[in-house]
């Protein structure tokens, strides 16, 4: 079921579809700058969590994205 | 302010280059060729007695009260049907044309009720003005002849009444309907003597095709099409000028009073955006405004299963501001956070973003025009370099190709609509790409070239086969694209591609190739082609990339920065476009200015005194997400109703529900107040002073037509809360508010108080370059400098059909309701409307045994609910429609998570579904969720 996939996963899956246009490492950059874009730090630190846990199901791109995201000092706990 | 009065100058203004000098009664005057000699005579002062004529209408030549002699002529024309020359003396009081009148108007009383001094159009009258002006002083005929004294009065329609008695049979209501509404319901019945006005075929008014715009009854010079209202309370004595609060047109009225009660709503024909026409709701709907469900003192309660219990002003304030750094204080600054609306002015949204930013301490501030236009903002930033539409309304009158993609402007943005029709009536050509066969596709005198019936959610495909026409059959506008653009060959290539051509993407839109190339090439091909949008494009999973890709097209032919063409986005809620601009979004602060830019921020900061964040925040969605996760626990609402216009309501409901503290300010307890602690009552449109922005970017003021019913202005509230928080804000009156806009928006720089009082209005961008606004946007380069084409490629969205759920459900709004109808649901319009239906197609509808009217359920993966059906081939097979007006319904319980890759917007225009035949017992999805239980106030 989709509605189980963690929301941040589905988003992030989403913005790698919709950038799969783009070349080779400009695409990770692309998703990278998107997510800082738009993303609030605690969204990124989620996504961060999933990929250094290895979740099932996350675009491979989106993987080489979260190498290029660093934490904020601002996600809080929770 | 005493009652306003427009001049009315009898014909139509005809603009034109060149002039034509006459002299009437010894006064010359230059007038634009083809004007009427009783234009020319009330623009040299004179004004020339008449009935059948006003300047909103084409002259009609048939009360022969407006006639005249001119030297060297024959005969008495009649001065609204005679164009001026030059040279001509006309004589407008002659013994002659004196005589006509007097026997003209002798006719019309012979066979008019004697009743002034007990009618309600007493005063406002034009037969009883015109029998003074032209001194009649008996009646021949006498009173006792065959006459229509007798005929019954049609009161079927909420708002006004009609009586026959009264009518002259100048068919001013029949053309208004017409020429001005362009919806033709109404008609001369019969000839001669037994000429009426007929709304159809011998129905009410309110079974007719009449739409009740009000323009028959502003046209009426008599009291035959009346305001109930004026029938009821008398005569109004004054006039405040404000803007509606209703769809994104933003139309000005003259609010008329009497001492303080609200008579009626007169649309305005100085308004930029509407010029004197109006739409059932801005006309006649303002009742909620003092509707008893209206809420006018501050609530408080511990536990959302804790009755309300009224407080003062002070206590509220304390309780928000206390327990929000409480929040705080426990889970960290960014736990908290507030939703602006786009129905409040800017003003408002501003100080709410302000105090957000500033006394929150973080960026967890969004507005509900996520959940409609975000991926306008997205899409227009990127390609042309500003979140906003290109034109002003009136450039629909130059347009020779208009082409309508996801809207029904008809329905959702009617006085828009109306321009729309005038132009198409005139020989434009339309192009509809939508999935239903919404009322513009054929129409009284509107046939459009193609409608484009495309299966929902495939978009992106279609703009991109148009794109493939253009790009492979050499319609590109070379010298525009190589002048004015960047990234064009990437782009072309792309769209180029074979899988890309209307062969290939038929089998996935469901469009025929043929049709698709036709409406591309008369998109390409035409002098000036336009495309206006809605949330059929941006509430998609690909909404930002459609917006993109309509960009790219009007780049590519050159149909950006000149009159009738451009992108326009038709804005759903009255201040979209000024929420967005007001620094709602979470990443940006006014103006769409990200709030990671170092030197953006620091004005901000210099400013309020505060260090701020350059971390985007929370958006609506992600909110829900983080409440549900524990890290968001505070949550200001500021006139929106989350918990039943936002997708998946169970989910919302959860979020809501796992919060400390949610705080509403609305004008009713609606759905979101069920999960309230607190509640602050907020004021209507008719009790603001400020501004709100329409969808072409037209900042419009709205005056308080009365205090508020509440003690508090909605930007003093908001003042007072960060205050409690410990960051100082005060105001004494909105114009400050847009001082501090002007101070820190170069968009905003030129804009105040009283530059919108001396213009009227003015559009963004108002600065030194343009003191006067800016009409059209992007003329000789594009606000990024070159317009960026980009590459759209086509993603499926994730909703799929399964043969479990094989229907897809797609929602809009219908024209006497509005949005989630907190407002309209309070006021006569639920005439039209009572309940949420849903359009299914009669294959669909046999299939499953259902017949018009039954009660059915429908469901999605993530929940169900019951509705009435309403058999339609509007709809292709496979495709239901719904509105989401009423809460009892619960449309959105449907609905699901999906939203726009970029923005988050919702996917409300595909959700995959079942529908089949419901129990009896079964009940609505808003009665499962609890909607009309209310907690009762203490």
């Amino acid at each position: 079921m989709a509605a189980a996939v963690p929301s941040e996963q589905r988003m992030a899956n989403q913005i790698a579809a919709n950038l799969r246009h783009v070349p080779g490492d400009e695409a990770a950059e692309a998703i990278a700058g998107h997510i800082r874009r738009f993303w609030d730090p605690r969204m990124r630190a989620r996504l961060l969590e999933l990929v250094e846990t290895g979740a099932d199901g996350l675009d491979p791109v989106v993987v080489a994205a979260a190498g290029l995201l660093t934490r904020s000092r601002e996600a809080p706990a929770g | 302010m005493t009652l306003l009065k427009e001049p009315d100058f009898g014909t139509p203004e005809r603009p034109g280059g060149a002039t034509v000098t006459v002299e009437v009664d010894g006064l010359p005057v230059t007038v634009p060729e083809g004007t009427s000699v009783m234009r020319a005579a009330a623009q040299a002062g004179i004004d020339i007695p008449k009935l059948c004529a006003t300047d909103s209408l084409e002259p009609f030549g048939s009360c022969r009260l407006c006639v005249v002699e001119i030297d060297g002529r024959r005969g008495t024309p009649a001065s609204c049907t005679t164009p001026v020359a030059d040279g001509m003396c006309v004589r407008t009081q002659t013994p002659k044309v004196e005589k006509l009148r007097q026997g003209v108007m002798e006719l019309y009383i012979s066979d008019h009720p004697l009743d002034c001094l007990t009618c309600s159009a007493n005063g406002d009258c034009e037969l009883q003005d015109m029998a003074g002006v032209v001194g009649l002083r008996q009646v021949r005929y006498g009173y006792e002849g065959e006459n229509h004294l007798d005929a019954a009065p049609d009161l079927s329609n909420p708002y006004f009444d009609f009586n026959p008695a009264k009518c002259i049979v100048c068919s001013r209501c029949v053309r208004a309907c017409g020429e001005v509404q362009g919806t033709f319901a109404l008609t001369i019945e019969g000839r001669g003597f037994d000429s009426k006005v007929s709304p159809g075929a011998g129905e009410s008014f309110l079974d007719s095709e009449c739409v009740s715009c009000g323009a028959c009854v502003q046209a009426c010079p008599t009291a035959t099409l009346q305001e109930r209202s004026v029938v009821e309370l008398g005569m109004p004595s004054r006039s405040v000028v404000t803007t509606c609060a209703y769809c994104g047109v933003g139309c000005s009225f003259k609010a008329e009073l009497r001492g303080d009660e609200l008579v009626r709503m007169v649309p305005h024909k100085d308004g930029g955006a509407n010029e004197g026409h109006s739409c059932v709701k801005g006309r006649f709907a303002f009742g909620y405004a003092t509707h008893p469900d209206r809420k006018l003192k501050p609530m408080v309660r511990e536990k959302t299963t804790d009755p309300w219990r009224e407080v003062e002003w002070d206590e509220a304030i304390r309780t928000v501001a206390e327990k929000m750094r409480a929040i705080q204080d426990a889970y960290g600054p960014s736990s908290i956070g507030a939703i602006s609306s786009s129905r409040c002015t800017n003003e408002e949204v501003y100080v709410v973003q302000k105090m957000v930013r500033a006394a929150f301490g973080n960026n967890n501030v969004d507005t509900c025009a996520r959940v409609c236009h975000s991926p306008t903002g997205y899409g227009l930033k990127q390609t042309f370099g500003e979140s906003a539409g290109t034109q002003d309304f009136r450039s629909v009158a130059k347009a020779d190709l208009i082409m309508v993609i996801g809207a029904n402007p008809t329905d959702g943005h009617p006085v828009f609509a109306s321009r729309m029709k005038k132009r198409l009536r005139e020989g434009a050509q339309l192009v509809v790409v939508d999935p239903r066969r919404i009322d513009l596709v054929r129409s009284p005198h509107i046939q459009a070239a193609h409608h484009l019936q495309l299966k929902p959610s495939t978009n992106v495909a279609v703009i991109n086969a148009m794109a493939h026409v253009v790009v492979t059959e050499d319609l590109v506008d070379r010298s525009f694209v190589d002048a004015r653009c960047e990234g064009f060959d990437d782009w072309a290539r792309f769209v180029a591609l074979p899988e890309n051509s209307p062969e290939a993407t038929e089998p996935v839109t469901g469009v025929p190739a043929e049709e698709l190339r036709a409406a591309a090439r008369l998109y390409a091909q035409a002098p000036n082609a336009a495309i206006y949008y809605g949330l059929g494009v941006t509430e998609h999973s690909q909404g930002s990339t459609m917006v993109m890709g309509m960009a790219n097209l009007a780049m590519a032919c050159g149909n950006i920065g000149r009159d009738g063409v451009g992108v326009n986005p038709l804005r759903g809620q009255n201040n979209v476009q000024g929420s967005c601009d007001m620094g709602s979004f979470p990443h940006e602060f006014t103006g769409y200015r990200h709030v990671s830019d170092d030197a953006v921020r620091t004005v901000f900061e210099e400013l309020w005194g505060r260090s701020l964040l350059p971390e985007p925040g929370l958006r609506i969605p992600n909110m829900f997400d983080a409440a549900i996760d524990g890290s968001f626990r505070g949550l200001f609402v500021h006139g929106e109703d989350i918990a039943q216009s936002d997708p998946n309501l169970q989910h919302v409901s959860a979020a809501l529900a796992a919060m400390d503290l949610v705080v509403v300010q609305d004008l009713f307890l609606n759905e979101t107040a069920r999960f309230a602690h607190v509640f602050l009552p907020g004021a209507s449109f008719l009790e603001k002073d400020g501004t709100f922005t329409n969808a072409e970017r037209r900042i419009n003021r709205v005056r308080a037509v009365m205090k508020p019913k509440t003690g508090k202005h909605e930007w003093q509230i908001v003042s007072e809360i960060a205050t409690a928080m410990g960051y100082p804000m005060a105001y004494d009156h909105p114009s400050q508010i847009m001082d501090e806009i002007a101070q820190v928006t170069p968009t905003f720089k030129g804009v105040s108080f009283e530059l919108l009082d001396k213009l009227g209005s003015v559009q963004w961008p108002c600065n030194d370059e343009a003191p006067q606004g800016t009409p059209t946007m992007h003329v000789d380069a594009f606000v990024r400098g070159k317009g960026k084409f980009v590459v759209t490629a086509y993603v499926p969205t994730d909703e799929r059909t399964t043969s479990r759920y094989p229907l897809v459900l797609t929602t809009g709004r219908i024209l006497s309701q509005y949005n989630v109808g907190a407002q309209t649901r309070r006021t006569g319009n639920v005439a039209w409307h009572p309940e949420d239906l849903l359009e299914l197609h009669p294959l669909d509808a046999e299939n499953r045994g259902i017949t018009d009217g039954d009660l059915v359920t429908l469901a999605s993966r993530v929940g169900s609910t019951t509705l009435r059906a309403r058999i339609s081939d509007r709809m292709p097979p496979g495709v239901v429609y719904t509105t989401f007006h009423h809460p009892v319904t619960g449309a959105n319980v449907v609905t699901t998570e999906n939203s726009d890759w970029a923005t988050n917007c919702p996917e409300y225009k595909v959700t995959a579904v079942q529908v089949g035949l419901a129990h009896p017992l079964e009940r609505h999805a808003g009665e499962s969720l609890g909607t009309e239980r209310l907690a009762a106030v203490d």
